[in-house]
């Protein structure tokens, strides 16, 4: 039984637990020796925590004998190395923060460990959560199981990896721009990015603060449902978590579709989207269409500009918030500096690698004297039209689709010379944040033997209506039950 | 190039990042292609319109302002690269 453990859902591994089919222990022993045998393959960890992990397991099954077992209890969770985890290590995927253990637990962390999941390990990311390739990691780049030799997008890369692998059913990530949703299209996995201000960012190491959201990587539309309950909720600790009810997402899932208008986006079928992925979104849209939705043609006239919008406002945001590493408090600090100019200047040139500088000169730039009103005014006036533009398409639609990435998983390496080349991975999910929307990516077909996403877009706080949506496409599509070759 | 590499340098020096002489090339190159990327939107129309502060709207909740941290100094600079007597050390500021 422990040897098969690793193909199971979330969901399937709880109904087992409370069935008593296995242990804590046994799911735990499980997926580390998964981890041990492909973990170095997909380079998807930075971080084991198998001992603790182990520790956690045996007092959550003491739990479960008790009577006392808490909703996640016992179950595997492996977080994105953002996130802050207690006594752990907590890289950002950085050089700088090679060093750094935090003192404290990430909100996110805090309260999935106090519902029960036990972690696993920190996945590897894009430095800082800058990238749509996982190439920019100081500890390497992550490969996708579905083909070594490609990129399993990025920054959430090393939790989508390790997801699609079978390593372990979910796992957290953030999304700035897409990087939730871009890996788990490239992947084969289910990505889900809540509304801002759904969940928490307390301990989530700050990029771009007026658009980062944390979410989950799954296998099943289920899981995620499951895990956000968790996860979301007003907290304190974070000045623009929203207080809104959190409603019973797995409960809600119905699969029925047949009063749900979905507004299709002429603009993101347009020349710059790989045929062969634009027939798989279209034929996942008719399989919701046969199934009762309304399709809707809807237009977002200002959407083009979404990715030139966004690399103004999250450079500029990143340049203010990775101010706060001067080599002084923590953090990777340069020896033997000149003067404290010298001690701020190398410290953050050798702790930082080439995209995060790019971003933080890009920002520094927008932000300076005689530019802001050119670049940052301008860019947060053209980011209102976007979002005004998907105000008006939501009065007639439920939920917006299309394709979540313009082509399947690329080469490792083919996009590391154009940064404009990689930015416009992002150009079907950073509308999203941009508009704070919930977004989600779901398995919808492969090109070549390579995973292609079908996304889905939902009005603030609609988390469940598109996590419905993706669980009635489920329900008729076995895509996401596909394993990649050599992970099965 | 809309961007020189003395430009590159001032904007460095502005963020406090070293950029050696042999990034300089390529961080020229690249800086630019952002720079005039990004350039598009001076085009689009959005004179008058009101710029985003929040992606909904909401404002900055307050809250009472009382005492909520405890002291874990000893915790937090244990991260620190270097202090002495609970005070961070840096390089000489003031001769």
């Amino acid at each position: 039984m422990t040897t098969t453990l690793h193909t199971l859902t979330l969901t399937e591994l709880k109904n087992g637990l409370e069935e008593g089919a296995f242990s804590a222990t046994d799911i735990t022993e499980s997926l580390l020796a998964r981890i041990s045998e492909h973990g170095e393959t997909l380079n998807a960890f930075i971080t084991v925590t198998g001992e603790r992990a182990l520790e956690a397991a045996a007092l959550a099954d003491q739990r479960r004998a008790a009577g006392e077992a808490r909703p996640l209890e016992g179950l595997p969770i492996v977080h994105k190395d953002i996130f802050c985890t207690s006594g752990v290590r907590t890289s950002c995927g950085s050089r700088m923060l090679d060093n750094f253990v935090s003192p404290y637990d990430a909100t996110v962390v805090e309260r999935l460990a106090g519902a029960g999941a036990i972690m696993l390990g920190k996945a590897n990311m894009d430095e800082f959560a800058m990238g749509s390739s996982n190439e920019t990691s100081w500890y390497g780049p992550v490969r996708n199981p579905w083909d070594l030799s490609r990129s399993p997008g990025g920054s959430s890369g090393g939790s989508s990896a390790a997801v699609a692998g079978r390593l372990v059913p979910a796992a957290t990530g953030t999304d700035t721009g897409g990087s939730i949703r871009q890996p788990a299209a490239l992947t084969n996995t289910v990505g889900l990015k809540p509304t801002y201000g759904r969940v928490s960012r307390y301990g989530m190491i700050a990029f771009a603060s007026s658009l980062d959201q944390a979410g989950v990587i799954t296998r099943s539309v289920a899981d995620a449902a499951l895990l956000l309950e968790f996860m979301a909720g007003f907290d304190e600790h974070d000045s623009t978590s929203i207080d809104h009810p959190v409603p019973d997402y797995l409960g809600s899932l119905d699969g029925r579709v047949d009063e749900l208008r979905i507004g299709v986006v002429r603009q993101h079928f347009d020349a710059g989207l790989d045929e062969r992925t634009g027939k798989a979104v279209r034929e996942a849209l008719a399989t919701l269409e046969a199934r009762g939705a309304t399709l809707v043609d809807v237009d977002l006239p200002n959407i083009d500009l979404s990715v030139p919008t966004y690399y103004v406002v999250a450079p500029a945001e990143c340049s203010s918030n990775l101010s706060r590493f001067d080599g002084v408090r923590f953090g990777h600090r340069a020896e033997d500096p000149a003067d404290l100019l010298d001690l701020y200047c190398r410290s953050r040139g050798e702790g930082f690698g080439a995209e995060v500088k790019r971003r933080i000169l890009t920002g520094t730039y927008v932000l300076s004297a005689g530019y802001y009103d050119a670049y940052y005014l301008k860019a947060q006036q053209v980011r209102q039209l976007i979002a005004e533009d998907f105000r008006k398409a939501f009065e007639n639609v439920d939920v917006i689709a299309g394709p979540t990435a313009p082509t399947p998983a690329f080469e490792l390496g083919a996009k590391t010379d154009d940064p404009i080349t990689m930015y416009l991975n992002d150009i079907y999910t950073i509308g999203a944040n941009l508009a704070g929307l919930p977004g989600l990516s779901v398995p919808c077909g492969f090109v070549d033997d390579l995973p292609v996403g079908l996304h889905l877009v939902g009005h603030h706080f609609a988390e469940q209506v598109i996590l419905n949506c993706a669980y009635a496409y489920q329900q008729d599509t076995d895509w996401h039950t596909r394993c990649p070759e050599g992970f099965e | 190039m809309s961007l020189d590499k003395d430009q590159v340098r001032h904007i460095a020096l502005l963020a406090r990042l070293d950029i050696t002489d042999a990034e300089i090339p390529d961080t020229v190159d690249k800086l630019s292609k952002i720079v005039d990327f990004v350039d598009q939107l001076s085009r689009a129309p959005a004179d008058g319109v009101v710029p985003m502060a929040h992606p909904l709207n909401a404002t900055q909740r307050l809250r009472p302002d009382a005492v909520t941290e405890t002291d874990e100094r000893d915790r937090i600079q244990a991260n620190a690269p270097s202090v002495d007597g609970g005070l961070y050390l840096v390089p000489r500021v003031i001769e």
